[in-house]
């Protein structure tokens, strides 16, 4: 393999190598610039001394194979690659600012903040996953973040270093290369420890121990040695209840982290995507006895295990992972008028069926109060009850009958002028996959108006089912 | 350079035609043909007048145990196989059974090694099914990636820096970098008669300049064969397996 000294204002197929800003164990980062690219780079070079371990060469050679596949705002833009028969390198956008390093050496930090870094992360392994890779190495360091812009977008997670990463429609080319388990201590996945590298979950572990040291400024498995006999503690032990070291964590908060943060990749959050939901709407989330849990007694947690009664093994065989297909966030506009009773009952029968064949799909029920396009609007009713609160438990009610639990069902009432538009803004910040609406007619003043089902059929960029109410056909003006 | 991999024909005209006009799309520069272009499938002569035709113009071209099988010794193989053998016997002239015989083992073509069934004796016709095989087929390549057939289901495995064989399943359509630090075996899927679950005809283009590897189908009207392998008189399993693709 060739060798090359880059140097300050030496070029490198093209690239004009500016200074060294950063040398880590693994890889130098230069900046480089080339006449016809505009915006900032960098070079990552990978640190290959003669004789080393080849193991540094094949995570190269996995970042080499995986970056320039993934797109979108959570990774960096890729310019070039360098062959390993002259010098390997990666070209890559810079990024701007401090990785999440700095900002988590000062843990504990405020809630809002750790909910905030929390759905912003989960939003960006959402997009990872989408992508068929799985990150696996996540961790204060390897997360940046873009600016935010003035109006409050922006702002996304930007994962680096996919060096332990797998794309899984790909060779896995770090399979069987290690003999003790890839990672970063603290970060690692219990099904990561048992050398599984397929499971898009553990990415969800990483960012519950994230969220856990955030949180408390502690870590919820300390920080072990790197073998796979102290790794393997986290299969048997479980942590400290967050609030036992915070009072003023939420409940919620407990909740989502402390399923996160479970062994077995099934009991945590199906898809990243809906981990994101809950950090964004902290007031919808299932409790369950996580929340509660408080300080956890060693020895009672020794002998039962962190498994429940029946489980033999902690991890034998991984369930196939939820995929969006089968734990996909559906979304139900549900019309509380009087024109939208014909339509409930055909629009829970749909969602129904629909949830019954996607066993981790969740159900997001969206009423929208309708407020003025010009002056102030009116959102407390005369006796002083907040309309809002009022919408809130009719929704409530519109779903009583499907007998959802409550991990699988939120409710939102959105308000705005303009339905279709508030309910698709709804739709692509919450990653919704699906939408159904009922639509009240086929008339002819409708479709000459337009109608709400049309107008989000239209603006969607998910999928819409448009549920009408049966009618017959000599339906007087239905009629064709 | 970028080859088109074309394994296990066996004498199936429409899965043939499928996979060649799809290569007509797709910029080609040298076809490689692994091995058993007869065999199992109704149309014999057509598919050796195609090969020797590719051949002629350029194409690569190793022996397949059944090719070897025309004008050799089929007593090795299952009673199905020996009774399409005896069949294409029967139909094929001289002129395609001197094309058939005259197939080398192996070819190369730059650090690429095209063998039929295992670098590995090549006419011992071992099957790449495990660990095992791949691990001898590969420690007997002289090359760093080696492309085999015969076994009718894709797959693609490779030799880590410690010595160890690993397999993967190929995504049919996601195009893999061959990473160099690593020495790989890829097992073709068959064009004419595949039995990974399937129908459709699995080929491959292999990029040497950019040092990737891509698995694709190719449909095609697997009904038109099976009706032809009944008329034909071959084995009714031999039809009914192309619509399973197993």
């Amino acid at each position: 393999m060739g060798r090359m000294q880059l140097e300050t204002g030496k070029t490198l197929d093209g690239f004009l190598i500016g200074e060294k800003i950063h040398q880590g164990g693994m890889a130098e980062i230069w900046d480089v610039s080339r006449p016809d690219v505009d915006v900032p780079l960098v070079m990552k070079i990978p640190l290959i001394l003669d004789g080393d371990d080849p193991t540094m060469i094949v995570g190269f050679e996995q970042e080499q194979m995986i970056l320039p596949r993934l797109s979108g705002p959570h990774v960096p833009k890729i310019f070039a690659l360098g062959d390993f028969s002259i010098q390997p390198y990666i070209v890559m956008e810079k990024l701007e600012g401090d990785s999440l390093l700095p900002r988590f050496k000062s843990a504990p930090l405020p809630i809002d903040e750790v909910i905030d870094i929390g759905a912003r992360v989960a939003t960006g392994l959402a997009s990872l996953h989408r992508q068929d890779v799985v990150h696996l190495d996540l961790k204060p360091s390897n997360i940046m973040f873009r600016p935010k812009n003035a109006d409050g977008t922006g702002g996304d997670a930007v994962f680096i270093d996919f060096g332990l990463s797998r794309h899984l429609k790909l060779p896995d080319l770090l399979a069987e290369e290690f003999r003790v388990p890839m990672g970063t201590a603290p970060y690692i996945a219990p099904e990561q420890v048992l050398k599984l590298r397929e499971e898009p979950r553990s990415d969800l572990f990483a960012l519950g121990v994230l969220l856990y040291t955030l949180a408390t400024g502690e870590r919820p498995f300390g920080n072990p040695k790197h073998t796979t006999k102290a790794l393997l503690r986290r299969l048997y032990e479980a942590p400290t209840p967050p609030r036992h070291i915070r009072k003023d964590i939420p409940a919620f908060l407990q909740e989502i982290i402390l399923r996160c943060l479970e062994v077995r990749p099934e009991r945590r959050h199906p898809t990243a995507e809906q981990l994101a939901f809950e950090l964004r709407h902290p007031e919808q989330v299932g409790l369950t006895e996580r929340a509660s849990r408080e300080k956890t007694h060693w020895l009672k947690n020794m002998l039962a295990g962190r498994f429940r009664a029946g489980d033999k093994a902690p991890i034998s065989r991984l369930e196939t992972y939820r995929h969006a297909a089968t734990a996909p966030i559906l979304m139900v506009a549900v019309d509380l008028s009087s024109e939208g009773v014909p339509l409930a009952d055909p629009l829970r029968e749909l969602a129904g069926r629909l949830l019954a064949t996607a066993p981790d799909a969740r159900l997001a029920c969206v009423n929208v109060l309708k407020t003025a396009v010009i002056g102030i609007d009116q959102l407390t009713d005369a006796d002083g009850t907040s309309l809002h609160v009022k919408r809130l438990v009719e929704l409530k009610d519109w779903a009583a009958g499907m007998r959802l639990p409550p991990d699988r069902v939120t409710f939102h009432v959105l308000e705005g002028s303009d339905p279709a538009e508030v309910m698709n803004t709804f739709a692509v910040n919450n990653h919704v996959d699906h939408m159904i609406i009922g639509a009240r007619g086929s008339g002819g003043v409708r479709r000459y108006l337009g109608s709400v089902s049309t107008a989000l059929v239209a603006q969607s960029s998910c999928s819409v089912t448009v549920v009408r109410a049966k009618h017959h056909h000599d339906d007087g003006e239905d009629a064709e | 350079m970028r080859l088109a991999l074309l394994a296990d024909i066996h004498a199936n005209r429409e899965a043939f035609e499928a996979v060649l006009a799809r290569l007509a799309t797709q910029r080609i520069d040298r076809v490689v043909l692994l091995g058993d272009i007869v065999g199992y499938g109704p149309d014999p002569e057509f598919c050796t007048e195609k090969a020797a035709e590719l051949v002629d113009k350029g194409a690569l071209a190793v022996i397949g145990n059944h090719d070897a099988a025309i004008d050799g010794d089929s007593s090795d193989m299952n009673a199905r196989a020996r009774a399409a053998i005896d069949f294409t016997r029967n139909r094929l002239g001289a002129e395609h059974r001197t094309f058939l015989a005259g197939l080398d083992d192996t070819a190369t073509e730059g650090e690429a090694f095209f063998v039929h069934a295992s670098a590995r004796a090549p006419r011992s016709w071992e099957y790449v099914t495990g660990r095992p095989q791949a691990e001898r087929s590969i420690r007997a390549c002289p090359t760093r990636l080696s492309i085999v057939g015969h076994v009718h289901s894709p797959h693609l495995w490779r030799l880590n820096t410690a010595g160890v064989a690993t397999g993967h399943v190929p995504v049919a359509g996601m195009e893999i970098p061959l990473a160099k630090s690593q020495v790989w075996l890829a097992v073709m899927g068959a064009v004419g008669q595949p039995r990974d679950g399937n129908p459709a005809a699995a080929y491959g283009i292999l990029d040497l300049a950019r040092g990737t590897l891509l698995f694709e189908r190719a449909p095609y009207d697997h009904f038109t064969t099976a009706r032809k392998v009944r008329e034909a008189g071959l084995p009714h399993e031999l039809a009914d397996r192309l619509g399973r693709g197993r």
